[in-house]
């Protein structure tokens, strides 16, 4: 039996199905990402997890305990919101400390282990702080340093990133992989950005409709998705008769389906294409080499090879 | 541009001088109305002299009737915070159409005349003919009508149940600010229902609590409706004695100077407490 493993799992709000029959195994020290659009399910399965929703039918164990028989405030499970929920009264130590305190830890040990937290998050010079006095990547690291702090058996993160800027939010999924690689905790990602989901996870589940529609690591999801589901959803697509075209995958060739560049757009380090052809119209990416590329308006051949 | 900058000041002279008008004119007349003489036969007299400042000073008479307006609007805000702050919390919780309805029935009893709502009490609880007086007695709970007519326990009740709105709505204004993940977040780190309360929900609407008890305080103790009809003639507080002073005894000076050192002792607390309530919370909510 695995780690954490949902059996079954629904959930009904009135006669909306959020969740419908899931199932899902998530192994000990993995990083996995449920990943869908809103409406999903994806929240209301974390939120089953967490205890704050009790599930219609179906079972969740930990480590082999039924979890749903735990109330949620025994649960000790490190979850960081959306929102990041800090708590706006107390300083970025008192917040850390609550955890510690709930537990009956002892002072000396407690303040230790603040300490060492926040050092983790690299936030060790601003215990005194209040949250609003800090910017939100730093309010995020202290929303995760509180979940860790107590040790929890899962980490559960409900799109921890949403709130922060593109460059910023880059950085820290860089550091979130690291810091979860360094204390190995079990980690639950909510999320609906693909891209997310793919740099932080060992494995995706990608769920539609309350159901999970895949649930491999990201590289096989990306080249090989179970249904049009996902690979819509994971990236780019193209439905070129009858098959479906990554667009990076095609290249201007000598020969091969003849069309016409509709528009050409420069993104930096690669050139989006959408191109007019006879089965309808391809996007395109290149990547930018720095050779002159096809302009619009321009007849061009496309071509890719068959996997 | 000049006409530019004079276009706000003109915009609002309208309002301004509505508002001198009606309120600083009347106000300035009240004050030097307080230094003026008064006799008997002779009515009243524009000099300016302390005589009225000195005895509302000196006599324990108003001393005494200051002392049990502020006791009673200390206790009428403590009250209504004991009450209201739970009352908002549980509103807050509720889901529709619940919400709604409840907010209803507890900003209902602005729309309804404070008159209405203070005999509403005088007949339940009036003397030997009050209606709850009349069932205990037949039941046999009590022996004599329960004392409420004439009583400050009377006036904090009526004035709690009057100027409860008040204190619910600024509390629920602090809760509606809250993160609604935060509960759950204090949950999840181990915390229980009560600790969450206590340590997570109440610091945060404390700044909540705080003006909304100023609001009560000072509604309280510049009353008039509520303890004329509860404490009469024989009960008096102190906007009470000021229109006493007006239109029984007719010494008007003395009235002013009751009337003008209640205004100041209210501005002075309410300021006073603002002051501290934003120094205190400052720097956690800004």
């Amino acid at each position: 039996m695995a780690f954490l493993a949902l059996e079954g799992l629904t959930r009904k709000f009135g006669t909306h199905l959020a969740v419908d029959g899931l199932s899902l195994g998530v192994e000990k020290g993995e990083f996995v990402a449920l990943l869908g659009p809103s409406g999903c399910g994806k929240t209301t399965t974390l939120q089953m997890i967490a205890g704050f929703v009790e599930p219609t039918s179906g079972a969740i164990a930990l480590d082999g305990r039924d979890l749903l028989a735990v109330k949620p405030a025994k649960r000790g499970l490190g979850i960081v919101f959306q929102s990041y929920a800090l708590f706006p009264h107390m300083t970025v130590a008192e917040n850390v400390a609550f955890g510690l305190e709930m537990q009956g830890v002892a002072t000396a040990e407690r303040t230790r282990r603040v300490a060492e937290t926040l050092e983790l998050v690299g936030l060790g010079t601003f215990a005194a702080r209040y949250p609003r006095q800090m910017s939100g990547g730093q309010q995020q690291r202290v929303a995760l340093a509180r979940a860790l702090v107590i040790r929890p058996q899962i980490l559960l993160l409900d799109e921890p990133l949403s709130n922060l800027d593109a460059k910023l939010r880059e950085e820290m999924q860089i550091e979130l992989r690291q810091i979860q690689r360094s204390v190995g905790t079990t980690t639950i990602l909510v999320t609906h950005d693909q891209g997310e989901a793919m740099a932080l996870s060992d494995r995706i589940a990608v769920m539609n409709h309350g159901k999970v529609e895949q649930f491999a690591p990201p590289h096989e999801a990306y080249e090989r998705p179970a249904t049009p589901f996902v690979a819509s959803f994971l990236g780019k697509t193209n439905l070129v008769g009858g098959t479906t075209v990554r667009p990076e995958k095609i290249s201007f060739a000598a020969s091969g389906l003849a069309g016409r560049v509709k528009t050409r757009i420069f993104q930096g380090n690669h050139w989006l294409y959408q191109v007019d052809t006879p089965s309808g119209l391809v996007t395109v990416i290149r990547q930018n080499s720095g050779e002159t590329m096809p302009g619009e308006g321009e007849t061009v051949h496309l071509a890719w090879g068959t996997t | 541009m000049r006409a530019m900058k004079a276009a706000p000041y003109l915009l609002s002279t309208p309002a301004l001088l509505l508002f001198g008008a009606i309120v600083v004119v009347p106000l300035a007349m009240t004050v030097a109305l307080s230094f003026h003489d008064w006799g008997q036969y002779k009515g009243i007299e524009p000099v300016s002299i302390l005589k009225n400042w000195h005895e509302v000073f000196t006599d324990s008479y108003f001393l005494e009737m200051f002392w049990r307006t502020f006791r009673i609007a200390l206790l009428v805000t403590l009250l209504t915070a004991v009450l209201g702050v739970p009352e908002a919390y549980i509103l807050n919780r509720m889901r529709s159409p619940w919400r709604g309805i409840f907010l209803l029935v507890i900003l209902g009893p602005l729309l309804i005349s404070v008159v209405a709502r203070t005999l509403g009490w005088a007949l339940l609880f009036g003397g030997s003919s009050g209606i709850v007086n009349k069932a205990l007695m037949s039941m046999g709970v009590i022996s004599s009508p329960l004392p409420f007519m004439f009583t400050e326990t009377g006036m904090v009740v009526a004035l709690a149940h009057v100027l409860m709105p008040y204190m619910v709505l600024a509390v629920w204004a602090a809760l509606q600010r809250l993160d609604p993940q935060i509960e759950n977040a204090a949950v999840a780190l181990g915390a229980g229902p009560f600790t969450v309360v206590r340590r997570i929900v109440l610091p945060q609407i404390m700044p909540g609590i705080l003006s909304g008890g100023v609001i009560v305080f000072a509604l309280a103790a510049s009353a008039f409706a509520t303890p004329a009809i509860i404490g009469g003639r024989r009960l008096k507080v102190a906007s009470t004695l000021a229109y006493d002073e007006f239109l029984n005894t007719l010494n008007w000076p003395l009235g002013a100077a009751v009337a003008v050192l209640l205004l100041l002792a209210l501005i002075a607390i309410v300021v006073a407490s603002s002051r501290l309530v934003e120094k205190r919370y400052a720097q956690v909510f800004g």
